[in-house]
């Protein structure tokens, strides 16, 4: 299994293909789910397992949600990309969809990192659980 | 129109009398230019923000019903307008906790009584940001008629945070249809931007984490998020990221920073208050909407466009 930063080098590189990008994210969430002690889905859901991913890792932690928009835009991008023949928009989209999915991999590497303090956002899993 | 945005209750918390002062100053200066009246909390508190929250969420709670009190059994106000993303969101869980929950009613009229004030009972008043006080007080028709400086040619990048529609179930006004918000693609900043003569790009990080929670723990994190923003909204073409929250506007514009000095990367994208563009756009000036405190160079950017 690549490390964040390995996977950060290669978006880093040269421009990746849409389904590269749609793999990556979902390797992604894969860290997110194992981390958390669980297999991760292998179903899809309208029809991106990217998605069916998310929903798995949002299970019990609310917080997450905070990255669905981004797992959409992601999922939206990549069929821009297979529907698109002109190369000037081809490239923005591709731009576009790479940073999408460096932003899933800070905000998860990122949540990975806190797991361990509580939840800081829209919903808290307090401190005081770990305490009590 | 709603008539009873015309006049609400001001809670602007505490960002707004730190670094989100401009943000104050702005509010307040096109609320007076569009003929909406700011009253505000008398003696308020803190919302609770995310420290509390993370202590005892009850005790937070009881904190924001202390502000929706004073403002609904004090004030007589109907509605409370709470321009910061995480006030707002603090006011709106607290209503929905009292509403659902009977062990926060119980903490909440057990300190109540202890500090000597009315207990705030849920539906009392009316929560709303200075998104919803703007578009439904004003709305984009009217907006439009007394725009004297348009934004036409200014590119935005509508950047409304994680805080402004999440979770979806302490917001059950949103995603109603037509004409209400929506917490997938959030639009009202659009809206009244769109209404100023403003081209909102299309940004597909307008609800993404900036990293506001990982300052603390790994700022490193926080300045790639952020950069990760400020390179989306320039790979959309954006001259400005529009905010909405004064946590996410110093986020980005401190890690903006942090970026060029730590990672060595430099973005140009300036950032800006809704209520800036918005006061340009109605003809105030520059300083009068304190621009020049933000720490993102502003006027360069409204001078480029030949909107100061």
């Amino acid at each position: 299994m690549r490390s964040f930063a390995e996977i950060e080098a290669a978006l880093a590189g040269p421009p990746l293909a849409a389904e590269t990008l749609l793999a990556i994210a979902e390797e992604v969430l894969e860290r997110w789910v194992i981390a958390r002690e669980e297999t991760p889905a292998v179903e899809v859901r309208e029809g991106f397992r990217l998605l069916a991913l998310h929903r798995q890792g949002t299970r019990g932690t609310p917080s997450f949600n905070a990255c669905r928009e981004t797992c959409r835009e992601i999922a939206y991008h990549y069929n821009l990309l297979r529907e698109e023949t002109g190369a000037a928009l081809l490239e923005q989209r591709q731009r576009m969809m790479l940073l999408l999915v460096k932003h899933l991999l800070l905000f998860v590497s990122g949540k990975l990192q806190v797991a361990g303090l509580g939840d800081f956002c829209c919903a808290s899993r307090p401190l005081r659980l770990e305490s009590s | 129109m709603k008539t009873e945005y015309k006049r609400v209750a001001y809670y602007p918390g505490c960002a707004l009398e730190g670094t989100g002062h401009a943000y104050n100053k702005s509010t307040r200066e096109v609320g007076k230019a569009l003929g909406l009246e700011l009253d505000e909390v008398k003696n308020w508190n803190c919302c609770g923000a995310m420290e509390v929250k993370n202590i005892d969420p009850k005790v937070q709670t009881y904190l924001s019903s202390r502000v929706l009190s004073i403002a609904a059994n004090e004030m007589g106000a109907q509605v409370v307008m709470a321009p910061c993303n995480g006030c707002y969101h603090n006011l709106k869980k607290a209503e929905h906790e009292l509403a659902h929950d009977a062990g926060s009613r119980d903490v909440v009229d057990r300190i109540s009584r202890k500090a000597g004030h009315a207990t705030y009972a849920a539906g009392q008043v009316e929560t709303i940001h200075a998104l919803d006080w703007i578009k439904d007080g004003i709305g984009e028709v009217e907006l439009k008629r007394r725009v004297r400086n348009s934004l036409k040619g200014l590119k935005i990048a509508n950047y409304y945070g994680c805080m402004y529609t999440r979770p979806r179930h302490i917001f059950p006004e949103k995603d109603q249809g037509a004409g209400t918000e929506s917490t997938s693609q959030p639009h009202f900043m659009d809206d009244l931007l769109a209404a100023a003569g403003a081209e909102n790009v299309d940004f597909p990080l307008k609800t993404a984490c900036c990293g506001g929670a990982h300052v603390l723990s790994d700022s490193d994190t926080s300045t790639k998020l952020v950069l990760n923003i400020l390179r989306a909204a320039e790979a959309a073409g954006a001259d400005v990221i529009a905010t909405e929250c004064p946590t996410c506007h110093s986020g980005l514009e401190m890690h903006q920073v942090r970026a060029e000095k730590v990672l060595g990367e430099k973005t140009k994208v300036r950032m800006l208050y809704f209520t800036q563009l918005l006061g340009i756009a109605l003809g105030l000036s520059p300083r009068k909407l304190s621009v020049h405190e933000n720490v993102s160079d502003g006027i360069a950017v409204l001078k480029e466009k030949g909107l100061a």
